[in-house]
């Protein structure tokens, strides 16, 4: 791997400082990496090129006067294509947006500007973050840099391979139901969704608005640490992005875990889990417990009908969501029909793919007269059962830890039932229903050398405490500095 | 609690389309119809659960009314909100016929 790419964000950041590299080096050869590697593992829906250049010379020249901004100061970063960027095409993955250039910057967006970092480009994901693998996109599939012929995981497929693949030290995602740390397991980094509320989701394009929550994509937990500092915080334009101070993280990294009270949940090892998802996560939590944490068994007896209450609860949030792309104001509009419902349905129908369109009638059902309390009312019920026992949990333990996934990164086109794509999800869906933050680090390898994701569990607005277990963790491993044998000899000769 | 049979009929697939605004052909259906009977069959699994006494969650977390200071503010300009129309007429955005001649 070329020199400045192999590197975190923090290590390249002191560089900058100390005046060996600068943020044009580090942009231009990130960019380089793009232009050889992407054509093979497709994470970029857009590149910014030109865009980032400018930003990583005006980071420069900071630098050179010894005025930089801060911490991400020239840093390059990618972000999922569901965040707007103004002058800059967001996609979300969909037809219906494939030409909507967004007339402002997302929050987010907006604090990494102002904190200097540099833009590479924005990241393909399954279409409206609907799905498990970033095959649900309506461009093309993003493939796992671990292996070529495997997905990346989903919906933030592209945020995660672009790390994976050393395209960009720090990517941004969302997760509704997942969709950060299931794409971080499959490919080897670390993924974490902060608690609900802890980040703006001003600019987020809406999936389930109750759910959704953006989050950082990083190699270790001291770079989580810093973008999850610059982008976390209240925000007038989000009133559930709630006022609560945000500490500093990369303070509390080092203060390691002694005495940490980790909570192992017996309903997340399950039968017919793979036995060496299981095996890599029990080796995890022995690795914990040599670093001083306490581990005792809890019970989350609800999780195996979290899924249930979320196939719920997530299409009728996004069946409601996504009835403003009617063809009026923005997006496509279908030609041909006759009068203006008839647009609205011939726009929806050419503008939305399969799983989209499966979750509207799915949501839209869900609501519909008759079946509202059956389902959506029962469902929101459940969301309560699960919250009550992530509640029972957090009083007896700091953390609970677990596998990420029941399994690791499958063969492209291996899940065409809708079900089966589901059920990746069993393990991250329920921290999405009640709200709290969760984080995915690299917890080993199968004998085949795929990633297996370690996810750690904090109680709301603890995201300090999960940071200083995972970089404890990071600390006595070194599964996140192994690195994809991506060199673009290697890919010429993969499956495509 | 009435519990409604899970098998969902092109009858209904039809009814929900409309309501979702999704023109659908006869073949997707039909897909449509067997893909939200598997998954409504794997939802049912929520009746299981006795809820009588449980509130629901909307919110995991304590969301309430925010209120700012009444003050006039710039909002976008109307030459941004209008640049990605699909079809539009001067400062309008211009859509099929909606009243009858």
């Amino acid at each position: 791997m070329a020199e400045l790419a192999s590197l975190t964000a923090h290590e390249l950041g002191a560089r900058y400082r100390s005046g060996e590299t600068t943020p044009t080096q580090a942009v231009t050869e990130h960019l380089a990496r793009v232009e050889a590697l992407d054509p093979h593992v497709r994470a970029f829906l857009t590149v910014t090129r030109e865009d980032a250049l400018r930003r990583a010379a005006e980071a420069d020249a900071r630098f050179r006067a010894g005025t930089p901004r801060g911490p991400l100061d020239g840093l390059p970063i990618a972000l999922k294509d569901v965040l707007c960027t103004r002058g800059i095409r967001t996609t979300c993955g969909s037809k219906i947006l494939e030409r909507f250039v967004p007339p402002y910057d997302a929050t987010v967006v907006a604090r990494l500007f102002a904190a200097g970092a540099v833009l590479l480009g924005k990241l393909n994901m399954d279409e409206f973050a609907m799905g498990s693998s970033t095959e649900h996109s309506a461009f093309f599939a993003t493939h796992n840099p671990w292996d070529l012929a495997r997905v990346p995981g989903g919906s933030s497929g592209g945020a995660a391979a672009a790390v994976a693949a050393g395209m960009a030290p720090l990517t941004l995602g969302t997760d509704t139901g997942g969709s950060i740390r299931q794409p971080a397991a499959f490919s080897g980094v670390l993924g974490m969704k902060p608690t609900y509320g802890r980040v703006s989701r001003y600019g987020l394009i809406a999936f389930a608005s109750s759910l959704d929550q953006i989050g950082p994509f990083t190699r270790d937990a001291e770079d989580a640490a810093l973008l999850l500092g610059a982008i976390a915080g209240a925000d007038p334009m989000d009133a559930t992005a709630i006022d609560v101070p945000v500490p500093d993280y990369r303070a509390a990294l080092g203060q390691g875990i002694e005495g940490l009270r980790l909570g192992v949940p017996a309903e997340y090892f399950i039968d017919g889990m793979d036995p060496e998802v299981e095996q890599a996560v029990r080796a995890a939590i022995a690795t914990l417990e040599k670093l001083g944490a306490r581990t005792e068994p809890v019970s989350l007896p609800h999780t195996e009908y979290g899924l249930a209450a979320y196939y719920v609860i997530a299409p009728a949030e996004a069946s409601s969501n996504l009835a403003r792309y009617d063809g009026v104001k923005y997006g496509l509009r279908a030609s041909g029909a006759r009068d203006l419902i008839d647009m609205y349905s011939k726009t929806r129908a050419a503008g939305f793919g399969a799983e989209v369109k499966r979750r509207v009638m799915l949501g839209t059902y869900v609501l519909s007269a008759g079946y509202y309390d059956a389902y959506y009312g029962q469902a929101q019920k459940v969301r309560t059962l699960v919250r009550r026992d992530f509640d029972q949990a957090f009083a007896r333990v700091d953390l609970i830890v677990a596998p990420t996934t029941p399994g690791v990164a499958f063969k492209m086109g291996e899940k065409a039932d809708p079900l089966q794509m589901y059920l990746n999800d069993i393990f991250t869906i329920p921290v999405n229903l009640a709200g709290l933050p969760g984080v995915s680090i690299p917890g080993g390898f199968t004998r085949a050398g795929l990633p297996i994701g370690l996810q750690l569990i904090a109680p709301a607005f603890d995201e300090a405490t999960l940071l200083r277990a995972a970089h404890a963790y990071q600390t006595a491993t070194d599964w996140h500095t192994r690195r994809p044998q991506l060199d673009v000899a290697t890919v010429e000769r993969a499956p495509r | 609690m009435a519990a409604p049979t899970t098998k969902i009929s092109l009858q209904d697939v039809d009814h929900v389309a409309r309501l979702a605004r999704l023109e659908l052909s006869a073949a997707d259906k039909e897909r449509m119809r067997s893909e939200l009977d598997g998954i409504l069959s794997y939802i049912d699994k929520l009746r299981a659960l006795d809820t009588r006494d449980v509130e629901p969650t909307s919110h995991a977390v304590p969301v309430t009314n925010v209120m700012r200071d009444d003050v006039e503010r710039p909002s976008l300009p109307q030459e941004d909100m209008l640049a990605n129309a699909p079809d539009r007429h001067r400062e309008m955005f211009r859509v099929p016929k909606i009243i009858e001649e």
